[in-house]
């Protein structure tokens, strides 16, 4: 009996061994950038990793000599016009997959399904031809038209509206209720949970864009944070290893932040996904 | 998931008997319709088929400087690409980086979820700690690991040199390179690629386990022979959205290695954006744009093949 629990509790320590190392792997990147955010680039340069002189400076530097506040600003203002376009967008054609019935409805959902499997990134020289021609170059605009719609959010969503009870819309029917209202009173309320999913995604995919934007956007005013850091990189900060690391914190830790609150709800809505 | 109401009381086919009779096609419904799918078929064409099309049709042709196309060539765009070292050295690289972030990617993921899945004391801890990556964007992971294999003051240097060990070339020889690449690709999806393998893990029935306890079954068994075959499905979404993905790679290869050293990460997402918008060959990127449509619509196909089919064993 004794013995069993001696090689329990080897293993339990064993395991807790294992956890703790991996966990210190995965999170060196955040650590060594964070830390050296708050020393000298004079000290980093020099290999000082263990300097004393720690500060604030880095930070100070990276809001005062640098656009990434405007670069964060853009980016925020972008994601959000753009989750709230999949939202509408998405659950309108999403709708009408479900609770409409029309000419080539087959065929136009066979169209949003081969869109799924198309790359963006093959279609960027005439789309930027597209948006040249629109004279959109360098405006918001460049980055929130072209992904107004997505046919992955609309797929998504089908899924769901398809669970809504038929009772529901039956009783919407009674009540003499047109689309619209049927849409926005009973569907969309009754979706909600996959309204979020869709738009914490969306909101991601927008934020996290990279190529896209590099094409279409020259000056300052309409970068994004992601284009921002290389940027920063390539201009004359380039070895001001202290206020690069203090530019990457600030983008990094508010997301951070949020995924540390929301984690319950991340995971369940990642599961949603995965399944779907 | 499903949200069945308790007051469901009426019978599945009764409900559907009575919705065909509802949807029948009227002249109102073809109004709402144009109005609630028009908007999104018109982005998506103008956006995604007008554009694959367009890039089908450059790929076909010679190009000027300005993206015009100016000669019919059919298929040459194609063999010359085939037939060019250069490419083929591409394709290669970017296999070979796809085949390593996949493999690590799902072995570190499985690994980390399978032991996060053990009910130990403090656990959440280490499952919230193992997910963090997720809030990391590419130009984020870029810098921590850019600092990193930093040759004059990165951290990896300064390793060595405390050890007292030769140091490492990250990234200018090419072979370390390719790796430097795909270290930073594989942390970065880790976070994501972790949680749904937890979640798929905790949804294997419990009764299996214990079943398995009582017949002594070693722990190590019991992951490759319970875990691992319940599983099957998300290892399968996995492994097709990584390997999407990172054939669709561009971020961290702009940030971190350019392309180099002497093409060593040169990829194909990364020439088709140096061959159009810096060597200003439209037709030739175009070609490549095709070669890379085809690739990732073959892997998104085999996705929504297998998730119809819900693959099991």
């Amino acid at each position: 009996m004794a013995n069993i629990d001696e090689t329990a509790i080897l293993k339990r320590i064993f395991s807790y061994f294992l956890l703790i190392f991996l966990a210190v792997v995965i999170l060196a990147p955040f650590f060594i950038g964070i830390w050296t955010s708050f020393l000298p680039t004079a000290d980093i340069l020099k290999g000082n990793f263990f300097s004393t002189n720690v500060s604030l400076n880095n930070y100070f530097d990276a809001f005062t000599q640098t656009p990434i506040l405007r670069y964060l600003g853009n980016t925020v203002v972008i994601s959000i016009i753009t989750m709230f376009a999949h939202l509408i967008f998405c659950s309108m054609s999403a709708y009408a997959f479900v609770f409409l019935d029309f000419k080539y409805k087959k065929v136009f959902f066979a169209l949003f399904m081969v869109t799924m499997m198309l790359p963006s990134e093959a279609a960027i020289i005439p789309n930027f031809q597209t948006v040249k021609a629109l004279g959109l170059l360098d405006h918001y605009s460049a980055m929130i038209v072209p992904s107004l719609t997505s046919a992955f959010g609309t797929f998504m969503l089908r899924q769901s509206f398809m669970q809504t009870p038929m009772e529901l819309k039956e009783a919407a029917d009674i009540e003499g209720l047109n689309h619209f209202q049927i849409y926005w009173n009973v569907v969309l309320p009754y979706n909600r949970i996959s309204l979020i999913t869709l738009g914490a995604y969306s909101f991601l995919g927008a934020w996290n864009q990279y190529l896209w934007p590099i094409l279409v956007t020259f000056s300052n005013n309409s970068r994004v944070i992601q284009n921002g850091l290389k940027q920063l990189q390539s201009e004359e900060t380039f070895n001001n290893w202290g206020m690069i690391q203090a530019s990457a914190a600030i983008i990094v830790i508010p997301t951070i932040i949020v995924l540390f609150i929301g984690q319950h709800y991340f995971k369940s809505g990642m599961n949603e996904g995965a399944v779907k | 998931m499903l949200k069945t109401s308790t007051t469901d009381v009426v019978p599945e086919k009764k409900v559907e008997a009575n919705s065909d009779r509802k949807f029948k096609l009227t002249a109102k419904d073809k109004y709402y319709a144009s109005i609630f799918v028009g908007p999104s078929l018109f982005l998506l064409g103008l956006f995604v088929f007008y554009p694959m099309f367009r890039t089908l049709y450059i790929s076909l042709f010679l190009t000027n400087s300005f993206g015009n196309t100016t000669l019919f060539v059919g298929l040459d765009n194609y063999v010359k690409l085939i037939s060019s070292p250069d490419f083929v050295a591409s394709m290669w690289v970017t296999v070979v980086y796809v085949v390593g972030v996949t493999f690590f990617t799902i072995a570190m993921g499985l690994l980390l979820a399978n032991l996060a899945s053990q009910k130990l004391p403090g656990i959440a801890i280490f499952r919230t700690l193992y997910s963090v990556t997720m809030g990391v964007s590419v130009s984020v992971a870029a810098i921590f690991w850019l600092f990193i294999f930093n040759p004059s003051a990165g951290f990896f240097t300064l390793l060595t040199k405390m050890l007292h060990l030769p140091t490492v070339n990250w990234l200018t020889s090419p072979t370390n390179a390719m790796w430097a690449i795909i270290i930073t690709t594989v942390w970065m999806h880790l976070g994501f690629v972790f949680l749904v393998f937890l979640g798929a893990i905790e949804s294997v029935p419990t009764t299996l386990y214990e079943a398995a306890d009582v017949e002594g079954v070693s722990s190590r068994y019991q992951f490759f022979h319970i875990t691992l075959p319940m599983i099957s499905p998300t290892l399968f979404f996995v492994s097709t959205i990584t390997i999407i993905g990172s054939f669709k790679s561009f971020g961290l290869i702009d940030l971190i290695t350019k392309g180099g050293p002497t093409n060593a990460t040169n990829m194909l997402v990364y020439r088709i954006y140096n061959d159009a918008f810096f060597g200003g060959n439209y037709a030739k990127s175009s070609a490549e744009a095709i070669i890379l449509a085809i690739i990732i619509a073959f892997f998104t196909y085999l996705q929504f093949k297998f998730l119809e089919k819900k693959v099991n064993y």
